[in-house]
Parts: C-alpha cells; sequence; structure tokens
C-alpha cells in the first residue's frame, strides 16, 4: 500500500504545461521502471531459480540430443541478458509461451479467465465501499462510543479471519445446511454457455441479451464470494474511511459550517466525507486491485474459474509458463490501478496539480 | 506482571528520573498503564501469551500423539470421549494436531519476522543515511516489490523452490519486507542530520559504525511496533500457503493445511475444517488486537 505520492519537493518547479508534460514523463518513466522490475524477478523466478530449465520444461527422462535442441529452442545457451531482452520484448507483446495443461497460449487463457475475476473482484468491491463508507463515517462521527468499537471489532475479525476458511463456513451454512444460495461455481450446467459471451462478465452478457434467468442464476452464484471477498475490503475501507473523516472533523471549517446552522447531515455527509472522499478514492483502488489477487484462494473455494483459479491450478501442474504469465499480468493490473489512484487523486485534489 | 509497591511505583512514575535506565522504565510503565486500561489490547494479550504456552508444553497438554492414527475412530464429532475436537479421516486426534500445529505457525512467524525486520532495517537506513543515488536505486527495488501482489509473488516462488516450509517462510519474506525498508528510511531521514551524527562524524566514525551504532537502535522501536501488527497477515499467507497444499506437508499439522484436508468432508463432518480455521482466526486476532493496542500506546499520533 503505497501512500499517495508527494509533491512537496517538486513544487514550484517550472510552470503550466512544461511542468505537466514533465510530470507526465516522470511518472511514465517510474511506470516503466517498475513494470520492468515486475519482468526481472519473473525472470528470475522463471529462469534462474528452478535449477535446470530444461529439465522442469521437459522432464528428467530425455536424451542428450533432445536436451540440447530444447537447450537451444528455449533459448537458455544465449547469455543472460540476451535471454532477458527477449523475455521482455515477448512480454511486452503479451507473449508469455504456452501452458503445458491448456495448451494455448498463456495469453489466451488469461483473457478467457480474467472477466470471472474482473465480475468477482467488482461486485466485492461495490459491497466493500456502499457498507464500508457510511461504517467508517458512522464510527468517526460516534467516536468512542459502542457502535464505534463494533465497527472497530468488526475490521478487526476482517484482518484476522483466513479467507479460505471463511469461505468454506459460507459454504457449509449457506449451501449445505440452509440450501439458500447455489454451491461453488460460477453458473448452473444448465445455463453454460446460453449466452454469447461479448464481455464474458456473466452478469453483463446475459443483462445485455435480456435473458434474466441466467442473470439471477449468476448473481445467486456471485453473491456469497463476492460478499465474502467484500467483507474484506469492507473492513479495510471502514477504518481508512474513520481516520480520514476523523482528521476532516476536526478543520476548523466543519465548525464555521455547523455555526451558519447547516444541518449536521449536510455537514457531516456532504462537507467532510466530500473532502474525506479524496484520498479515500486512492483506497478504493488500491483495495481493489487487492482484491483481483487476493481472490485466488476465495476462487479455488468456490471453484471461481478466473485468473487466481487458473494461476494455482497450474502451479499444481507445475506449469510455468502460465503461473509467470498470471504473475506479470496480475502486477501489470496492480501498477495501472496504482497509477489511476494517482491520477484520480490529481484530478480530484486541486493542491496535488 | 508489574508489582504494585508503592516505592517501585513513585521511582517508575517520578517525573524527574535519576538515569536514562529510570526515564526508559518508567515510560514503558505509563506506557503499560494506559495499555492495561484497554480491554481489547489486553485480551490480545491474552491470547499471545497463550499462543506461546501452548507451543511451548503442548506435548504434554495434547491427549494422543498428532500423527496417531486410529481407523476405527475415524471422523469422530466433537465432545467425544477422549477426542474433545473430534478426529479427522485418519481417526487423528484434531485436538492434539491443533496444538502441535501452533509450534509451526509460531515457527514460521519467528522465522519471517528474523529475516525480515534486519533486511528492511539495512536497505532502509542505508538508503536513508546515504541519499542520492543509492537511495534512488534501494527505493525504486523497494517499490518494484511493493507493486507485486503479495500472496500471487509467494505463489509464483513456492512454485519455482518447491513446497515446503522453509521455502514458504522464504517467500513470504520476500513479499514482507519492503514496508520496513520504508519506515526504516523515513525515520532514517528524520535524524540523519541531528548533532549527535554529526558529533559522531567528527569523532572519525566511520559510515558502517554510524549506521550500525547511532542510527539502527532508533529506527528498531517502530519497526518492532510493525511486526506485531503485521504477525496476523503472516499467519494467514503461510495458512493460504498451507491450504493451497505449498506449505508444510502431510502429515504435519499445520492449520492451514488440516482446513484443506477437511474440505473433502465440508458437508458430513464440518468439524475437521472448522477446527484447525477457528484457530488460525483465534490467534491472528490475538495478534492483531495486540498490535493494535502497541500501536495506540507507542504511536499516539495515529490511535483514533
Amino acid at each position: 500500500m503505497s501512500p499517495p505520492p508527494s509533491n512537496a519537493s517538486r513544487r514550484g518547479r517550472g510552470f503550466g504545461a512544461a511542468r505537466v508534460a514533465g510530470r507526465a514523463a516522470n511518472l511514465l518513466l517510474s511506470i516503466g521502471f517498475t513494470f520492468l522490475g515486475l519482468l526481472a524477478v519473473t525472470f528470475f523466478i522463471g529462469r534462474v531459480v528452478p535449477v535446470d530449465p530444461v529439465l522442469a520444461a521437459v522432464g528428467d527422462r530425455i536424451n542428450a540430443s533432445t536436451y540440447d535442441r530444447v537447450r537451444e529452442e528455449l533459448g537458455l545457451n544465449l547469455p543472460l541478458w540476451e535471454q532477458f531482452a527477449r523475455y521482455v520484448w515477448n512480454a511486452l507483446q503479451g507473449e508469455f509461451g504456452r501452458s503445458v495443461l491448456t495448451s494455448n497460449p498463456v495469453i489466451d487463457d488469461i483473457r478467457r479467465v480474467f472477466p470471472a475475476t474482473l465480475e468477482l473482484a467488482t461486485v466485492a468491491t461495490v459491497i466493500g465501499v456502499v457498507l464500508g463508507v457510511p461504517a467508517g463515517v458512522v464510527a468517526a462521527v460516534k467516536r468512542g462510543s459502542m457502535v464505534d468499537q463494533a465497527i472497530r471489532v468488526l475490521g478487526l475479525v476482517g484482518y484476522s479471519v483466513p479467507v479460505f476458511w471463511l469461505g468454506l463456513m459460507g459454504l457449509l451454512v449457506f449451501y449445505a445446511k440452509l440450501d439458500w444460495l447455489p454451491g461453488p461455481g460460477r453458473i448452473d450446467l444448465l445455463y453454460e454457455g446460453m449466452v454469447e459471451p461479448l464481455t464474458g462478465v456473466i452478469l453483463i452478457d446475459s443483462a445485455i441479451a435480456g435473458d434474466w434467468d441466467v442473470f439471477r442464476d449468476a448473481l445467486s452464484h456471485v453473491v456469497l464470494p463476492a460478499s465474502i471477498l467484500g467483507y474484506f475490503s469492507l473492513a479495510y475501507i471502514s477504518r481508512m474511511t474513520r481516520s480520514f473523516m476523523l482528521a476532516q472533523l476536526q478543520q476548523e471549517y466543519i465548525t464555521t459550517a455547523r455555526v451558519k446552522g447547516l444541518a449536521e447531515r449536510t455537514v457531516i455527509w456532504r462537507h467532510a466525507l466530500g473532502n474525506a472522499m479524496v484520498p479515500l478514492i486512492t483506497v478504493i483502488a488500491l483495495s481493489y486491485g487487492t482484491l483481483l489477487e487476493g481472490s485466488v484462494l476465495t476462487e479455488i473455494v468456490f471453484s471461481w474459474p478466473g485468473l487466481g483459479f487458473y494461476i494455482t491450478n497450474s502451479l499444481l501442474n507445475a506449469d510455468m509458463n502460465a503461473v509467470l504469465g498470471g504473475t506479470v499480468v496480475v502486477g501489470a493490473v496492480f501498477i495501472g490501478l496504482n497509477l489511476l489512484s494517482d491520477i484520480l487523486y490529481r484530478l480530484l485534489d486541486p493542491r496535488a496539480r | 506482571m508489574t508489582t504494585s509497591s508503592p516505592t517501585l511505583r513513585a521511582w517508575l512514575l517520578d517525573d524527574a528520573p535519576a538515569s536514562p535506565r529510570q526515564a526508559w522504565c518508567g515510560r514503558m510503565f505509563r506506557g503499560w498503564l494506559q495499555f492495561r486500561r484497554n480491554p481489547l489490547a489486553m485480551t490480545g494479550l491474552c491470547v499471545v501469551v497463550g499462543l506461546l504456552i501452548v507451543a511451548a508444553i503442548g506435548p504434554w497438554l495434547a491427549p494422543q500423539h498428532p500423527f496417531a492414527q486410529n481407523l476405527d475412530h475415524r471422523l469422530l464429532a466433537p465432545g467425544t470421549q477422549g477426542y474433545w475436537l473430534g478426529t479427522d479421516e485418519l481417526g487423528r486426534d484434531i485436538l492434539s494436531r491443533i496444538l502441535y500445529g501452533s509450534r509451526i505457525t509460531l515457527t514460521i512467524v519467528a522465522l519471517v519476522a528474523i529475516i525480515v525486520a534486519p533486511l528492511g532495517l539495512l536497505v532502509g537506513t542505508v538508503a536513508g543515511y546515504f541519499g542520492g543515488l543509492v537511495d534512488t536505486v534501494l527505493m525504486r527495488i523497494t517499490d518494484i516489490f511493493l507493486a507485486f501482489p503479495r500472496l500471487i509473488l509467494a505463489l509464483a516462488l513456492v512454485s519455482a523452490l518447491g513446497p515446503g516450509i522453509e521455502n514458504a517462510v522464504i517467500a513470504i519474506a520476500v513479499t514482507t519486507w519492503p514496508p520496513y525498508a520504508r519506515i526504516a528510511r523515513a525515520e532514517t531521514l528524520t535524524i540523519r542530520r541531528s548533532d549527535f551524527i554529526a558529533a559522531a562524524r567528527l569523532q572519525g566514525a566511520s559510515s558502517p559504525r554510524i549506521v550500525m551504532g547511532q542510527i539502527v537502535p532508533l529506527c528498531t522501536s517502530s519497526v518492532i511496533v510493525r511486526v506485531t501488527l503485521d504477525m496476523a497477515g503472516i499467519i494467514l499467507v503461510a495458512a493460504g500457503l498451507g491450504f493451497l497444499g505449498l506449505g508444510a506437508q502431510p502429515p504435519s499439522p499445520e492449520w492451514g493445511a488440516m482446513v484443506s484436508s477437511g474440505r473433502k468432508f465440508l458437508l458430513d463432518q464440518w468439524w475437521v475444517a472448522t477446527m484447525p480455521g477457528i484457530a488460525i482466526f483465534v490467534v491472528s486476532l490475538g495478534f492483531n488486537l495486540l498490535g493494535d493496542g502497541l500501536r495506540d500506546v507507542l504511536d499516539p499520533k495515529d490511535a483514533g
């Protein structure tokens, strides 16, 4: 979780368009560097850590000539820096090799599974924001009260409970015992492939097609895993909202607004929350990114065919190309969200411009 | 914990301490008095102390050996005579396995803390003290690791290294150190222009000596608070790796792996997966409550 960037040191240097361009270039350079570092780490994990990448690729029962051929095919006879340059070049074109498990190019697999993760994480973030922000505001306004303590404990429980276990307990209660919700999976077998995958997000696709049976089924499948993930984002968002709100409520403009005779509701929800929203955007973007990756365990528990499920499944089958490709994609999404929150922060906060 | 004899108390709460030691003890004691008033923090302390005790004397508490199989007693429900938390699919006593498993959890947490805190301190203090190019390079590297989602990087590392506790510890450590470097650097930046650093330099102390002797000790306390706050996260990642089959290997009674093996029986024998999960939850909640209370005491600017 990186804090919002401080620009105090750079403020006042240059003017107008030149300054904006300079800062954009700076930002791009730092993003590029981070991405290169990300690739360096995955390259290191894939090529340097395994004792012999050839044996890792084809197994240990091969003769010497096959060994040499594969070694050449993998480009392992080249110097390390040249291997890395090739790796970066391929990664920039989305070329991560073929998955051993599905024998598709890794990038095609990722394109296929990513919408499922996106669907889950988005619904979860909506739940986290809709419940977490009001909870944080109430906790800050009623500071020290029982409500505040209860929300604090609720958040701490969220920080402490293992997500895979909570998922299993949810299945046990709502699926096995009460039978309110369907079991694991993304959609009932009956509806599988019923709607045209335009976006790959079933909720959107079925709504576009107007097929509300499918929509209802997909919704009932997403409710439990998304609530469980949403709880974790709620824990984080409510805690941050509380501390941002506390900072705002101590400001003098709040006193001014109250003295003016504005309704307390307006003061809290419009004035204070409006200002707290600026840093909160960064928090929400970051928690969205964490959900995209934090869904790994949830996807396993709910057999949700997303990116986390794909990466773990490949991992258990020693499919390194798929694992590393997935890691790079998740890292890139993470960097992208960081960039987005940075830009939003600057757009929303006039002082940061 | 603290004796309440009036003279000792007066010595501790003295407004004009006569020695640095007395001042330090007094500060700790005031912190403790504040900490003691926080019921949540005290609960956390009790849980953590309880974990330490259980890990130390677990073998004497456990009614059975954690690996002792008894196929006649498979999947017994909790409350059965002699098996208070029931048995798993091989007739092993779940309570005994959880008690033994506390050692694995503590070992992982301790090893990660031992690797991460010094590494983060070193990187952060060196970056902060020398500044310039050294700072830029080291902090860039730190940022790269921060840009990685934690669990995914740990997964990729374990897949390259192979499953097992040692490799899980390495993977968790690699993903945990960057915030420590950030903290240590921030602390270093606030003190590196101080007079006592300049004095040490004028006396001819070398840079490594200043970093190790003057700067590192001053950064240690904030790093320790962060370690306590991170414990729960480390436990959860370790349990997650265990759940995926990438941490401790069977028949080891690691809690995450126990939940994973209970998953097959979830619908009919719910306790096999539920009990070890409760253990993970209680312990990480304990660390979180403790860390939260410690932060309120040691770092009042963050307290709410």
